[in-house]
């Protein structure tokens, strides 16, 4: 086989193959699998997947594309498997993040000990858009912000795991992790028979205990509901998805409403008080009378409802000040500084441009360096180096001018690859990891997570608005 | 339930049977014009299943003749026409995508398959195959998505207001339906020309009563059509069997709605109409009380469980 990859260096991590072609242990049953599956098998259950996917009607938005603007997200029927004493090793870390996350958010929002302590600059937290004055002094039940969160990890090696960003707003994909083990169960049942996966179908379950566990104090039977921006979102899927293996009402903004100092929703038998919003709408758009006063998809009034304790968001309100790219560098500091310990999963070296010397070094290395805006998401504006043009790169070096600190840039990563299913057949594409994280009672994560694979030959960019796919993510138990 | 979710569902019920009546009522006209009529009668004939001016207008904005293929591509394709089988559908899935939470997953793929399909259809593969095997293709998935929401859907409210929604549409489709013919059930206009047995066999057909028609009644006679469209409580789709059936789901939801009472109400008139007499003073004139009456009670429906803002 023609190897494209050959100028360049180093060969990045295969998760399936050691460098000298032996099947690593976790793929061990997989892979013997793999050799003796036809050529034609795969091309049918490839179909196969395409089909149950369109039928259940799994589809996202891609925004700014007005030609086709219900896409799927291209799902592939190679998974990626990871190893249990990997998986602890993740799961810890991951684990340990949010922790220090929610500690820093309930400090922030109260007596701000990490910002007195001189450990993060002040004023980029209290002069950051998604710092919330509004949730000062506010005791929210067991001090939790990130009920959901989502940490993507990168891996560059045997040990390599890092930390690309965390997700505490309004985090994605869940409902892809689920929907692509039901696929696969369904393809590839003797799959499951030999390889002992950890099962991920409790997560719902999981999550509604938790809610339910946040819920305002003195109510003992909450009602639950999920809040969407509606059927036109790109998540809209999810939402749908979600509310229903949770059991919860799916609402819209205009469903509810805010009377005496609660937060109804409006049902044929009259209105009904609701308790936990489990919302995936972001801050901005939540209450018009708040934030954003064109907003039609958020709740008036809701702000002065969570302020009364008689309604709990998840998340809660501000708590994106914890997730932003620019505070991503402190994460390892809040760990330090709240719960005393080493950071398991380490950060990707990061340069802030705010910063004289960083932005110096970055200006003069773009063709390296990945660079990203610090309020971006989704793939969106962000310049990979090694992949640009000239004429790219001068054109984002004059954003970088205008706005420094509106950006932050790291080495361009050698992402691992996986295995995985394209045109030619099998090929290695690059891959990243979401695992989800849920506290509430106590801070779990489910054994698995969602995988992107940026589908093009040699692109880094996983993102779905980007060309990216997912894969079922395995982890094997012990 | 929701009220926004219950409106989702109530009219999910709606459009998926109005495409389906749709078909049935093309398929109907469509043979009727393979008869050899004058063009001015076959014109007619297609203008029928407009149900308003506005509509006619619309129509012939576009095109300039009712031919049977300028009506069929505008009543089955036109996504531009909103109560073509194409927008119908498309709008049932809008629906399915808005209730998704409370529907069963075979529910959502039933609609997600049908608008696949439908979606790959163009009138030059309609021309290839034949409009009848269009049309039905829609009779039949119409037929399996009830048979699904029936067979998979838990009872309950979001159940009710699906039923809801179908036993109301069914009850308007029936007497525009009806309405193509208002001005030929007396008897007083039987052409015994033969025609006349295909035409009211046909006319059955679009009603999927035709078989239950010879059993019930035996020769073709108009009078007796009417009579079992209008008032028979056998035939599901008769007017007196959904207003029936819209009574009994409205009493379930809650017995002392104001809607329960007005749907009961109207029930008791049509039992108790005679119709001998309405078919001498005219059946359009019925039949334009009728819609009126079913209008105002699906306002009230929607009064009464907070459908409208």
């Amino acid at each position: 086989m023609a190897n494209s990859d050959e100028h360049e260096t180093p060969k990045p991590f295969d998760e399936m193959l050691e460098p000298d072609g032996t099947v690593r242990m976790a793929y061990a049953q997989y892979g013997e699998w793999l050799q003796g599956v036809s050529k034609e098998t795969l091309i049918r259950k490839d179909e196969q997947a395409d089909m149950m996917f369109r039928r259940l009607g799994i589809t996202f938005t891609v925004y700014g594309d007005a030609e086709s603007t219900e896409r799927m997200i291209p799902f592939d029927i190679i998974p990626r498997i990871i190893d249990p004493n990997e998986w602890d090793y993740l799961s810890r870390g991951a684990i340990q993040r949010v922790d220090a996350i929610n500690a820093f958010l309930d400090d922030v929002y109260h007596d701000q000990a990490i910002l007195k302590a001189g450990r993060i600059p002040p004023e980029l937290v209290l002069n950051n858009d998604a710092f919330r004055p509004e949730m000062l002094d506010l005791d929210l039940p067991r001090r939790i912000y990130g009920h959901i969160a989502g940490v993507d990890l990168v891996r560059t090696g045997a040990r390599e795991f890092y930390v690309l960003e965390d997700n505490v707003r309004t985090p994605s994909g869940v409902s892809y992790m689920l929907e692509n083990r039901q696929t696969m169960m369904r393809l590839f049942p003797e799959l499951f028979a030999t390889n002992h996966v950890a099962p991920i179908g409790r997560y719902a379950t999981e999550l509604r205990n938790n809610l339910q566990s946040v819920a305002p104090i003195g109510v003992d039977e909450p009602t639950i509901v999920l809040l969407t921006p509606g059927r036109f979102n790109s998540a809209y899927f999810e939402h749908a998805f979600l509310a229903t293996e949770m059991g919860v009402r799916l609402v819209e903004g205009q469903d509810l409403f805010v009377d005496e100092g609660f937060v109804f929703m409006r049902t044929t038998e009259g209105p009904k008080r609701v308790d936990v919003i489990y919302r995936r709408i972001d801050d901005d758009f939540i209450d018009p009378l708040a934030f954003r006063p064109e907003s039609m998809l958020g709740v008036p009034g809701l702000l002065s409802v969570v302020r009364r304790g008689r309604v709990t968001l998840a998340n809660a309100i501000g708590s994106g000040v914890a997730d932003d790219k620019a505070m991503y560098v402190y994460v390892p500091e809040m760990i330090r500084f709240y719960l005393g310990e080493e950071p398991i999963l380490q950060n990707v070296p990061t340069y802030s441009l705010r910063n004289p010397d960083d932005y110096k070094y970055v200006l003069e290395h773009l063709e390296e360096l990945v660079v990203k805006e610090v309020h971006g998401s989704g793939g969106y504006g962000m310049l990979v180096g090694p992949k640009s043009t000239k004429a790219e790169r001068e054109a984002y070096a004059e954003r970088l001018k205008a706005e420094p600190e509106a950006f932050i840039a790291q080495p361009t990563l050698s992402l691992s690859t996986c295995p995985t299913w394209v045109d030619e057949g099998v090929a290695p594409r690059h891959v990243d990891l979401r695992p989800f994280v849920l506290s509430g009672r106590r801070t779990t994560v489910m054994p698995g997570g969602l995988t992107r694979v940026a589908l093009k030959e040699g692109s880094l960019v996983v993102n779905s608005s980007q060309g990216g796919g997912t894969k079922d993510t395995w982890v094997l138990e012990r | 339930m929701l009220s926004r979710t219950a409106d989702n569902l109530y009219w999910l019920g709606r459009y998926v049977e109005r495409a389906e009546n749709n078909a049935r009522l093309i398929d109907g006209t469509y043979h009727m014009s393979l008869l050899p009529i004058t063009p001015d009668e076959h014109a007619e004939l297609w203008r029928k299943l407009f149900q308003s001016a506005e509509e006619i207008e619309a129509f012939v904005e576009k095109h300039p003749e009712f031919t049977n293929d300028a009506v069929t591509r505008y009543l089955t394709l036109d996504p531009d026409n909103r109560s073509s089988i194409f927008c119908c559908l498309e709008a049932a899935r809008d629906n399915t995508r808005a209730a998704r939470a409370e529907l069963t997953t075979e529910i959502s793929q039933c609609i997600n398959q049908t608008w696949i399909d439908i979606r790959a259809i163009d009138m030059d593969r309609i021309h290839e195959r034949g409009l009848q095997d269009f049309l039905d293709l829609i009779k039949e998935r119409a037929h399996l998505f009830q048979g699904v929401v029936y067979s998979t859907m838990r009872r309950g409210e979001p159940f009710l207001f699906w039923e809801l929604g179908t036993a109301l549409e069914r009850a308007e489709n029936t007497s525009r339906l009806i309405m193509t013919r208002a001005d030929s059930f007396h008897r007083a206009h039987r052409r015994d020309d033969g025609f006349d047995f295909y035409r009211w066999g046909t006319f059955l057909r679009s009603a999927n009563a035709y078989s239950a028609y010879r059993q019930i009644y035996g020769d073709i006679d108009s009078v007796c059509v009417a009579e079992m469209l209008i008032t028979n409580t056998n035939i599901p789709r008769s007017l007196l069997a959904c207003i029936e059936d819209t009574t009994d789901i409205l009493k379930t939801l809650r017995r002392e709605a104001p809607c329960a009472e007005m749907s009961e109400r109207l029930a008791a008139e049509i039992r108790a109409m005679r119709l001998d007499q309405v078919l001498r003073s005219g059946l359009e004139s019925f039949l334009n009380d009728f819609r009126k009456q079913v209008h105002a009670l699906s306002d009230q429906i929607r009064a009464d469980f907070m459908m409208v803002r």
